[in-house]
């Protein structure tokens, strides 16, 4: 559904980030939710009561429906949070845990 | 990568119920009660009301009203509540143990749950001095006499840990009372008004009251989109009771008492009951309460050193809070009365006039519901209501 501009493809320098486990090659200073999307993730999350399936949508840290967990943080801003090499990113399935 | 499909069927919202706000006046010359104020208080009598009586109305202002109902914490609290008036303490237990017949009731009725725990709630106490100062006054409570016996104790750090996991190195103990418990406080708003427009019930909207007149035994309340009769009104419009009340000859000296509200995101569950600073909704969310402050009318602020206690008592509680994310912080004013307790008195000079006012709009709403209404139906407060009415002040006064 979603690809990276080709004029944006070779801009700026690569970086490896891990997706669910899964190595991802991406342009550095991309939005983890836009990374996402590029890699045809468009339901980045499971609301914590329902379950229900959200994905980004607002793309500017209003709607919050881009939460993951970002190296072991639940509740991350996708689309507030730029990759950096060896950025662990994982879907925020249901409610983050609170660790007492 | 497997993408997810964003089309998967929501749950149904089973229970809701539309109902028509502002529906208007139906044809009803004369109802046989008005109440004024469609807040918990006000919804709860006109609900109870219409056990009794056909036409009922409940006269409500706009979103520009204070709007106690819909910033409260939504603890149906039985603890620590009637040092000095006995009578209020056995009060607020009867309203809780007759809090879970009336949720069914609502249930059954409007299909909404509100969110009724009643497994026993704790008073945090987070050191030596607390736990002295706490429990002289839970004595000094229990004492009194006509204070009906109700049980509590004093849990250690290690009995408060099973009952609150993690909890933080500072907890010195709680106070521990099987009685109290919490509901969801928008949800039982919702139910009441469902539940109004369901039974039959006239909800009228946006209805500052300018006047309210009484001739040949009928009451005329003069509102911005015209007048209303009938045969009994009810004062219950909260903090605007101060000046209502005057058009009926009654002094209802209440003031605004600002409390903040925290926020936290929503967790998976993890604890299972109440405190009286610090809960967790049944859908997860977080919320931490319980500041008093004299500040008169300033609920469109919220200040930083009143929300830092909050959130560091919080964390002193429950350190694993600490990377919970705020995603709201509110103001809302308590309706309080000189000496905190409830105000239900029926005019003298104005027979048919009656004023209810008090701070736990949640706690107290099945009182309000099934033991005031009737009451107020019956046109006669029971003697044993004596100790709430305004009486108590101007004794205070020649004292």
């Amino acid at each position: 559904m979603f690809r990276t501009l080709d004029q944006a493809q070779h801009v700026l320098p690569d970086v490896v980030v891990e997706i669910d486990g899964h190595a991802v090659r991406c342009r550095e200073g991309s939005s983890v939710a836009a990374v996402l999307f590029a890699n045809g993730i468009a339901a980045c999350r499971e609301t914590a009561v329902s379950r229900a399936p959200r994905g980004p949508y607002c793309m500017m840290g209003i709607c919050y429906d881009c939460l993951v967990v970002i190296d072991g943080q639940d509740n991350r801003q996708g689309c507030m949070t730029p990759v950096r090499q060896g950025m662990k990113i994982e879907r925020q399935l249901g409610p983050r845990k609170v660790r007492a | 990568m497997q993408a997810l499909h964003v089309t998967q069927p929501r749950e149904s919202t089973k229970g809701s119920v539309a109902f028509p706000h502002g529906a208007g006046q139906r044809n009803h010359a004369i109802y046989d009660a008005v109440v004024i104020g469609g807040g918990l208080v006000g919804s709860a009598l006109a609900y109870g009301l219409r056990d009794a009586m056909d036409r009922v109305a409940v006269l409500d202002e706009g979103d520009v009203a204070y709007r106690a109902s819909r910033g409260n914490f939504g603890l149906v609290w039985v603890q620590g509540k009637g040092v000095g008036l006995a009578r209020y303490g056995q009060w607020t237990l009867a309203s809780a143990c007759a809090w879970e017949s009336m949720a069914e009731d609502l249930m059954s009725r409007t299909g909404i749950d509100v969110g009724l725990v009643q497994r026993g709630g704790l008073h945090v106490l987070l050191s030596d001095r607390e736990v002295e100062a706490r429990l002289a006054l839970m004595r000094r409570l229990h004492a009194q006499p006509g204070m009906t016996e109700r049980p509590w104790s004093l849990l250690d750090r290690h009995e408060v840990a099973e009952l609150i996991p993690g909890a933080g190195p500072d907890v010195c103990g709680a106070i521990w009372t099987p009685a109290d418990g919490a509901a969801n406080p928008l949800k039982l708003l919702r139910a009441f008004h469902a539940g109004m427009c369901i039974r039959g019930i006239d909800y009228l909207p946006r209805r500052p009251v300018a006047a309210i007149r009484k001739m040949h035994g009928i009451f005329t309340v003069d509102t911005v989109a015209g007048p209303v009769c009938a045969r009994q009104v009810v004062l219950a419009a909260g903090l605007g009771n101060a000046a209502l009340a005057r058009l009926v000859g009654l002094d209802v000296p209440v003031r605004p008492q600002r409390g903040q509200v925290i926020a936290l995101e929503r967790t998976a569950p993890l604890l299972g009951l109440p405190c009286s600073h610090l809960r967790q909704m049944e859908e997860g969310s977080w919320i931490i309460g319980d500041s008093q402050e004299e500040v008169g009318y300033a609920d469109t602020e919220i200040g930083l050193a009143v929300v830092g206690t909050m959130a560091d008592r919080a964390l002193r509680t429950l350190p694993a809070l600490r990377d919970v994310s705020v995603v709201r912080v509110w103001s809302a004013l308590r309706v309080m009365s000189p000496d905190g307790f409830p105000i239900y008195e029926q005019s003298e000079s104005c027979p048919g006039a009656f004023v209810v006012t008090c701070h736990s709009g949640v706690t107290l709403a099945a009182a309000h519901a099934r033991m005031l209404a009737p009451m107020i139906a019956a046109g006669r407060l029971d003697d044993d209501m004596q100790p709430f009415s305004t009486q108590r002040f101007s004794h205070v006064q020649n004292a």
